[in-house]
């Protein structure tokens, strides 16, 4: 089959490849520039474990084509960093209030979430399972998941204010 | 949380942050898909799409000359070189049929693996799978089990006639007497449907072989590495001490990834013979049909009991369906998980239970979360139920009425082997009801009802057993596996310590509860002790995660193990402090001299430190080597100059062996019996069928709990499984046997949004048969969530005379029964629980 040249920017570095065309933007991702994070749950768009940022959108990687996204900036959980480059504040709170168990889910969990809090920064906890309707967990009930996007919430919205104060 | 436990320490009770969440949190878990050694083959299995079929001819030169293709073997190319993959519980009289890794003659199931091709990459393994044709001449298929169980149903194997691999009594007192005598009798067909496990991870396996040291070595998505290992070797004939399995990061399991499958086979045989590695990853379309399904039991109930509410016998037959070939535990679960555990909490002293176990044209059905034990309990609340609503009684007053006394214990059902080790149901009951306001709950449930709307009460109480051991009674009952769990307590030199357990966590944190008890029983901090389990390599024995037997089995050996090491710590400490050990005391990384420290103690170690000093003074003057010495100041030495003195130091205990390095095969006296009542309350739309949660509360005792945040965590992901089984899940097929549920499409999984909040508590009842009083927690949700849920949707359509409804109870089952009584008569107002 042929092959297409394609370009990518995957957490801040750019990457070039050669792909078929049929290849899913997971699969690239995983198999051809080694990033594993984003997961694969199911085969029918179903579940979530392979979201990712593509140009600061939540999306399911397995339902785009490689050869699609050319161009595009993408960013997986690993490229998520708070201030002075540590741990994301969804990232503390997901640890904070237990909202993993395996951690198969998360990765794509804590993306759609950071897609949520973007759009919705104060949003309730109807909000937030309605948002996270897109995602399965299967091990921690998502109740945990709820509170840490909740935390996460309150602060990044306490780090705004201050952020406001500073200015 | 304020509690009494058997553990000391600063750590036990503590809801201790988990230590394995940073790598999932920063895309560094590394699952068994993750890893990809240069030249990594793929692997697809063709699968059958028939129930039941005879395979004709298979051709498969074309998918072998496709660019990319590796190699393809079928069926027939692997029966004489791969042994039949065997269950590990065999019962009494029980036939085995032939489970082969690829079938050759006839496929039992759609799903069946028929032949398996291998590529360089995973697009192409599938594109082969399309030109490999296989003429099948289908045959009649049987797909429920009491189907398959009547005469002159379509056989699956020639030596299970009729399809009944076993039938399993479990009888105790005189049934048929308690029923002659009973004031009523409460009959009802339970049907306990197929759901599918769903880990959120589908099964993956990765098999390299190296021809130089012909050690071979499977990565696999499992929860028992260990007993792969085993049953691999045999299978093969490969050396068992060369066959290495390893579990990194698993995405969860719920008992689906237990049990030995064919890919884990077909990959190692494929690695071996291709001598490259060999990886094999299921779509989520496939795992519906090759990962083991749970539950599918079709129950008759008979309870008897008084006019006063007393329950005197219960009686079950039941149809337990096993799918096309005996899995690991499947015959195990629903004859000793479920036949001994129908009485629940209660004291019953007639009951007579027979269970058929039966092979379908299904996937097979083996350990799912509670295996068993949510069964039998949905059988047993949901007759306590009907024995209330029948004599129009409170449940919550049947069920006190009931209940083993805490007196009582250790109690033996009459039916069954094992013994309940304690319990003290009755407080736990009030806990859950207080918590929810029951009394007001039932007074709103009326005034409510005179405005048209439908709330719902649900109660279920359960008790299970957990930390499976002790093999003698396991392997009394037929099950093949050892009961005890392995720990290897290592102290390095440095004083850092390593734990080493055969159990294997797929996402319960392990790493932190263990670390937990370790360093409680070792007087460290966590930071000091690292768990390493997932890699019989590195964890030489072990019998992995299921039946919530980590903490009472495996955490205790851990404790166990590290108490062993103290003891020989405070040996070496003694020594270097010229004490006897029994005047050595030793706290939070400190040797010290106790209280019984006299003048004579005093003058021993003078002498002995004299004598020390000249031997030491000597060897440095032969050596030129600056020795290290101990430091011994202040009559006292620390943890970490122990560790060091253990290995550095000639100058021993006498008899002592160097080094602190300890192992443990802790076999369970007993097993761990932990209980709970759930409450769930709903209301349902009389116009819709809707129903929506009002409150979810869970009381649970799993006896002191060592990290009640990831306790917690278990209880919540239990009831997400037990409401999805309630509410929504079902594995269901066309009259072919072609499952019409086969993804996430048609599948239906509890979302963020189908889910209540769920408000937890605990009880706490000591285990009296370890020590650390401690019993599993796991299973829990899933056992107890069905039936309260059920019971609650039931009570809320008591006005229209609905006495019972088959899960899952979905909108339109709710609808439905709500038309049809409503076309019978008008709902009468009032009626109650
Ligand atoms: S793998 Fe993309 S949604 Fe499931
Ligand atoms: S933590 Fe396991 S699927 Fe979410």
């Amino acid at each position: 089959m042929n092959s297409h040249e394609i370009s990518l920017t995957v957490n801040g570095k750019t990457r070039r490849s050669e792909v078929e065309p049929r290849v899913l933007l997971v699969h690239h991702l995983r198999d051809g520039l080694g990033v594993t994070s984003p997961h694969v749950g199911c085969d029918t768009g179903q579940c979530g474990a392979c979201t990712v940022l593509i140009d600061g959108r939540a999306v399911k990687s397995c339902t785009v084509f490689a050869v699609q996204a050319d161009g595009s900036e993408i960013v997986t959980v690993d490229g998520l960093t708070g201030e002075n480059g540590g741990l994301h504040p969804l990232q503390k709170s997901f640890k904070e209030k237990h909202g993993l168990q395996c951690g198969y889910c998360t990765p794509g969990m804590i993306l759609s979430a950071h897609d949520l809090l973007e759009k919705t920064p104060d949003p309730s906890e109807e909000e937030i399972r309605s948002h996270l309707k897109g995602n399965f967990c299967r091990c921690t009930g998502y109740q945990n998941i709820v509170e840490a996007v909740r935390h996460a919430a309150e602060e990044l919205s306490e780090r705004d204010a201050a952020m406001e104060v500073a200015r | 949380m304020t509690q009494t436990h058997g553990g000391t320490g600063r750590y036990f009770g503590q809801e201790v942050k988990r230590r394995e969440d940073l790598r999932h949190l920063t895309g560094r878990g590394r699952f068994t898909d993750d890893l990809s050694p240069a030249g990594t083959l793929h692997a697809a299995v063709l699968r059958s799409p028939h129930a039941h079929a005879r395979i004709g001819s298979v051709e498969a030169e074309a998918a072998r000359k496709m660019p990319g293709v590796v190699a393809v073997f079928t069926g027939a190319d692997l029966k004489d070189r791969v042994a039949p993959l065997p269950p590990s519980w065999l019962l009494p009289g029980m036939s085995v049929p032939e489970h082969p890794a690829l079938a050759y003659e006839t496929v039992r199931f759609v799903g069946d693996g028929v032949a398996v091709v291998v590529a360089e990459n995973r697009y192409a393994a599938r594109d082969a799978l399309d030109l490999i044709q296989v003429g099948y001449e289908p045959l009649p298929a049987v797909l429920g089990a009491e189907e398959a169980a009547k005469p002159g149903a379509s056989e699956l194997h020639k030596n299970v006639p009729g399809n009944v691999a076993f039938v399993f009594p479990a009888r105790g007192g005189n049934y048929k007497r308690a029923a002659k005598k009973a004031d009523v009798l409460v009959r009802q067909r339970l049907v306990n449907q197929r759901v599918v496990p769903n880990a959120l991870e589908t099964r993956t396996v990765l098999a390299e072989y190296d021809p130089g040291t012909e050690h071979l070595t499977v990565h696999t998505s499992t929860q028992g590495p260990h007993n792969i290992k085993r049953l691999t070797a045999g299978i093969l004939r490969f050396p068992e001490h060369r066959l290495r399995v390893v579990a990194p990061d698993v995405g969860g399991g719920f008992g689906s990834k237990l049990h030995l499958y064919p890919e884990e086979v077909l990959c190692a045989f494929l690695a071996r013979e291709l001598e490259r590695p060999v990886k094999w990853t299921e779509s989520r379309s496939e795992s519906f049909l090759a990962t083991n399904h749970g539950r599918d039991h079709v129950q008759n109930v008979e309870v008897a009991a008084n006019r006063d509410g007393t329950i005197t016998g219960v009686k079950a037959t039941v149809y337990a369906n096993l799918g096309a070939y005996l899995s690991g535990m499947g015959p195990g679960v629903p004859s000793v998980n479920f036949a001994m555990m129908v009485s629940g909490t209660y004291r019953i002293s007639n009951i007579d239970v027979k269970v058929y176990g039966v092979l379908t044209n299904t996937p097979r059905v083996d350990t799912y979360r509670g295996a068993g034990r949510p069964e039998a309990t949905y059988l047993i609340e949901r007759a306590v139920d009907l024995v209330a609503r029948k004599l129009v009684m409170d449940p919550a007053e049947v069920r006190r009425k009931n209940f083993i006394p805490k007196d009582a214990f250790p109690y033996k059902a009459p039916n069954s082997a094992f013994a309940y080790d304690s319990g003290d149901y009755g407080p736990n009951l009030e806990k859950a009801l207080e918590m929810v306001g029951y009394a007001d709950l039932r007074q709103r449930q009326q005034e409510l009802r005179q405005e048209g709307r439908y709330l719902g009460i649900g109660i279920a109480s359960y008790t299970e057993f957990t930390g499976i051991g002790p093999g003698w009674v396991l392997n009394m009952a037929g099950f093949e596996y050892g009961g005890w769990e392995y720990a290897r307590v290592v102290v390095h030199p440095t004083g850092a310590v390593t734990i080493y357990t055969g159990s294997a966590d797929h996402g319960q944190g392990h790493a932190t509860s263990y670390a937990q008890i370790a360093a409680d029983a070792l007087g460290l901090s966590m930071e000091d002790v690292e768990v390493v389990e997932g890699d019989t390599a590195r964890v030489q024995f072990g019998n992995g995660t299921f039946n919530s037997r980590s903490m009472p089995v495996g955490g205790v050996a851990i404790k166990i193990c590290c108490d062993k090491i103290v003891a020989k710590a405070r040996r070496i400490a003694a020594h270097a402090l010229n004490a006897r050990k029994a005047d050595v005391v030793y706290d939070e990384g400190e040797f010290r001299m106790g209280d019984a420290s006299g003048a004579l103690g005093k003058a021993a170690r003078t002498a002995l430190k004299t004598r020390r000093t000249i031997v030491g003074t000597a060897v440095r003057a032969v050596s030129g080597l600056d020795l290290p010495r101990a430091e011994t100041s202040g009559g006292a030495v620390s943890w970490a100059e122990v560790a060091r003195l253990a290995h550095f130091v000639s100058d021993y205990p006498s008899g002592l062996e160097p080094g602190l390095d300890e192992k443990t095969f802790y076999q369970p006296r007993g097993m761990t019996f932990p209980f709970g009542t759930y409450v769930a309350v709903v209301e349902v739309d009389a116009g819709t069928g809707g129903i929506s949660f009002e409150r979810f509360v869970a009381v649970d005792d799993c006896g002191p709990v060592i990290n009640p945040l990831l306790a917690r965590g278990q209880v919540h992901g239990g009831i997400a499984q037990g409401i999805g089984q309630a509410l929504l899940e079902g594995a269901e097929y066309d009259e072919a046997g072609r499952p019409v549920t086969d993804s996430f499409w048609n599948y239906a999984m509890p979302r963020a949004g189908h889910l209540p909040r769920f408000e937890t508590a605990h009880t706490v009842t000591p285990s009296p048969v370890n020590p650390l009083g401690v019993k599993g927690i796991g299973e829990a949700g899933t056992i107890a969530a069905p039936p309260a849920v059920v019971n609650a949707v039931v009570d809320a359509l008591s006005p229209f005379g609905v006495t019972h409804l088959d899960m899952p109870v979905t909108p339109e089952k709710v609808w439905r029964a709500i038309k049809d009584a409503r076309r019978e008569e008008a709902p009468k107002n009032g009626g109650g629980a």
